[in-house]
């Protein structure tokens, strides 16, 4: 019996431990992103103003829970999967340490559980952040402690089955790009999960009574240096599985390997100075530290998402005129395989990610302009186009490339897929559309009434900010079905789905399950190669290799120009201040 | 021949680097030193900043400066909470607590405060509606701000983070009378 199997659809090569771990962090993600759906579904149709479906106490309950699974367990279980495709099956190596990987899952899910425990008993309702002096039950802060842990194994088992690839020469020359970001997304994780355990590990003894005092605003710098930073972790993450999929889909290449992992360079060195962006309007903390630290010193890493904005779509177009779809400036998006959820998914992302989540982002991350936006719904609406349709839906067009590739099962219902990142897609982008214009209008979030329901006082938002919010909640249950889509074709491939031969099984995800031993017939693939040399490089007439996406970047370039300006002329009608 | 595979030159680090990404990084760079410079300036020449004006505090300690303040200069009552009349340029303490703006503020048009803000318990947020200058409110911290109101009538302080059940009860104002 070897230690391999190579999937004869895609030719990647697994690792029996690691494909187990991969398929056990792919299903948990998966149920976290169940819960979180759920949850999403309380918390849009009680902020749809006319439909206002749950009492206060249980809305907030929900909004705890809809982000910590959405945003926390959900994006990190999938991401320790992507970390040991990315090192294990990308470079054909053993993984290292699977029984230290085992135990990491084993406290990840430990942490889950006991996080959502106290979370949906009702008694830890604190939000995502927790902000002290505000206080949890203990268990809501073990859980995410116990969670980071299993979560930092995991990296290091990530780095160890690099250093056993290096070591055992699985690989010629230079690590791929893909395990080049990925690779990225654990450093800047490592320091995540260190901001956590400084923050946490306090707060957590302060919770049973062992440190008296937690200072507010100390509390609020260092989470955020975990809040923002894990936001970081998903953002190297999901740019690394663009790269893998334009590769996958039209055998594309980095434009330039240089250009691409400087960026990615850029995002170890300045992303995790985003903890600013979340205390530009807090007491106590200088102008110069927040300008600095905002800016992710001088916005070099906003530089790198620009560069990776222009080099994913431009490696994909490079790749598809070499296939001939030469004409005019846009044939190669055109003649993409749009029915294919695999790219559909990433391309909504893509798109979504670059011109909604990348702009608003920096401009609600400028000092000043923060006054205008701070704890406003336009701060979930920004995040949604990052985390929800930049990262989440990246990570399910991903999922529909694993359904055959890991879990060796043709997909089930593939209309449903087809459609699924348009659904998705569509409902998430008006919600995050209408309730960016909400924000504008100065509409709260985390906010259970916006009619303000037994107040001493009284205060009317404009009915514009109330059509806004209801626009928003259609675009959220349209959201809601998208993702249910995606759980029913996702779940169903692994129940109903037909096998794929050769199969280890769908049981074999979960470790006591016996390993199908005719699978694994490899003891150790072939040295993964040096991609080939290009034969002599031709241009275009205008000597530009992707004219169409330098086309577009100049479109994303104008509409940030004019987008960023107009805030600052928005900023110059309140209330002088200083 | 992917971007799955190592790099197809040994030494690639030494490859040339295409005209459109040369060309979109010079003027991504440029754009990102325009919007760094934007915060010095707008420090410089832009009339809305935050002050970097705070002091430690407790609770204890600056509701005691905001009854002071009450005491003094009360001028009438609103739902049980207090209007304040305070001199124009003075120091304003206006306290956030569950689930309360204390007290409602009477300033004049065009004239200048010293408006200070710290919470009495947990987080919260300041958001001045429908002018819309939202600031985060900190225990233990007595943020300074020097605010001019420019525009007469009623205006809504709404909590904008999240204080626990009766959030969306917590409503305070703030009158700007014509001089």
């Amino acid at each position: 019996m070897g230690q391999f199997r190579q999937c004869p659809d895609s030719g990647f090569f697994f690792d029996k431990s690691a494909e187990r771990l991969m398929k056990a962090h792919a299903v948990t993600a998966v149920v976290a992103l169940l819960i979180a759906g759920v949850l999403a579904l309380g918390v849009i149709l009680t902020r749809w103003q006319s439909v206002h479906l749950l009492p206060a106490d249980t809305f907030y309950t929900v909004l705890t829970g809809h982000g910590i699974n959405g945003l926390i367990f959900w994006v990190i279980f999938f991401e320790i999967a992507v970390l040991y495709f990315a090192s294990s099956t990308l470079l054909r190596c053993r993984l290292a340490a699977p029984r230290w990987a085992w135990a990491g899952f084993g406290l990840m899910l430990t942490g889950a559980v006991m996080n959502n425990i106290a979370v949906l008993s009702g008694k830890s309702s604190v939000m995502m952040t927790s902000y002290v002096p505000m206080q949890a039950q203990p268990h809501f802060y073990l859980g995410l402690i116990l969670f980071a842990v299993g979560a930092l194994i995991g990296c290091f088992v990530f780095l160890g089955t690099l250093v056993i690839a290096k070591d055992e020469k699985t690989y010629e020359g230079s690590i791929p790009l893909v395990t080049f970001g990925a690779l990225t997304a654990t450093i800047i994780a490592i320091f995540t999960i260190a901001s956590g355990a400084i923050v946490l590990i306090p707060t957590f003894l302060w919770s049973i009574g062992y440190v008296s005092h937690i200072d507010a605003a100390m509390y609020r710098v260092i989470w955020w240096a975990f809040g923002h930073s894990s936001q970081q972790i998903n953002v190297a993450a999901h740019v690394s599985i663009w790269y893998l999929l334009i590769g996958i889909l039209f055998g594309a290449r980095p434009m330039s390997e240089k250009v691409s992992r400087f960026a990615f360079l850029l995002y170890i060195l300045f992303l995790q100075l985003a903890s600013a962006h979340h205390i530009l309007a807090d007491p106590g903390i200088s102008s110069e530290w927040k300008i600095f630290n905002t800016s992710y010193a001088m916005y070099l890493a906003v530089l790198a998402s620009l560069i990776h904005g222009l080099t994913v779509p431009g490696s994909m177009e490079i790749a598809q005129r070499s296939k001939g779809l030469t004409k005019g400036l846009f044939e190669w998006l055109r003649k993409a395989p749009w029915g294919n959820p695999v790219f559909s998914g990433f391309f909504i992302s893509l798109v979504v990610f670059g011109f909604i989540g990348g702009i608003t982002g920096v401009v609600m991350g400028t000092e000043q302009i923060n006054l205008i936006i701070h704890n406003t719904i336009y701060v979930p609406a920004h995040f949604h186009a990052t985390v929800v349709v930049g990262t989440s839906l990246t990570f399910m067009a991903l999922t529909y490339l694993l359904i055959p590739v890991l879990f060796r099962r043709q997909t089930f219902l593939p209309k449903i897929a087809q459609w699924q990142p348009y659904v998705f897609g569509g409902g998430m982008i008006t919600l995050i559309l209408f309730q960016l214009g909400a924000g504008t209008l100065g509409v709260s979030r985390r906010h259970w009434d916006m009619g303000f329901t037994g107040a001493a006082l009284s205060f009317d938002y404009p009915g514009t900010a109330y059509m806004m919010m209801a626009v928003s909640g259609v675009g959220g249950v349209l959201a809601a079905v998208g993702g249910a889509m995606f759980i029913v074709v996702a779940v169903g491939s692994l129940i109903f789905g037909k096998k794929l031969e050769p199969s280890a099984g769908f049981l074999q995800s979960f470790a006591l399950a016996p390993l199908a031993p005719d699978v694994y017939n490899i003891e150790q693939p072939d040295v993964l190669k040096r991609a080939e040399k290009l034969p002599v490089e031709e241009h275009g007439s205008s000597g530009f290799h992707a004219p169409g996406t330098f086309v577009l970047a100049m479109i994303l370039m104008a509409c940030f120009v004019v987008y960023y300006f107009i805030n600052w002329d928005y900023l110059s009608s309140v209330w002088p201040m200083g | 021949m992917t971007s799955f595979q190592p790099p197809a030159e040994i030494n690639w680090w030494k490859s040339p680097i295409g005209k459109d990404e040369i060309l979109w990084i010079g003027i991504a760079l440029v754009w990102c030193l325009i919007m760094f410079f934007m915060m010095p300036y707008w420090h410089i020449y832009g009339k809305q900043n935050l002050s970097n004006e705070a002091y430690q505090t407790t609770p204890k300690k600056y509701l005691a400066s905001v009854e002071a303040m009450v005491e003094k200069y009360k001028v009438g009552e609103e739902g049980g909470i207090p209007i304040v009349k305070p001199p124009v340029g003075s120091d304003v303490y206006l306290a956030g607590r569950l689930w309360q703006w204390y007290p409602i503020l009477e300033l004049e048009k065009d004239q200048t405060y010293r408006l200070h803000l710290s919470s009495l318990d947990w987080n919260h947020g300041f958001s001045l509606q429908p002018v819309n200058i939202n600031l985060q409110v900190l225990p233990g911290y007595d943020m300074v701000i020097s605010l001019t109101p420019d525009q007469a009538g009623d205006f809504a302080i709404v909590c904008n983070e999240y204080c626990g059940v009766g959030h969306h009860t917590m409503l305070g104002k703030i009158i700007v009378r014509e001089k």
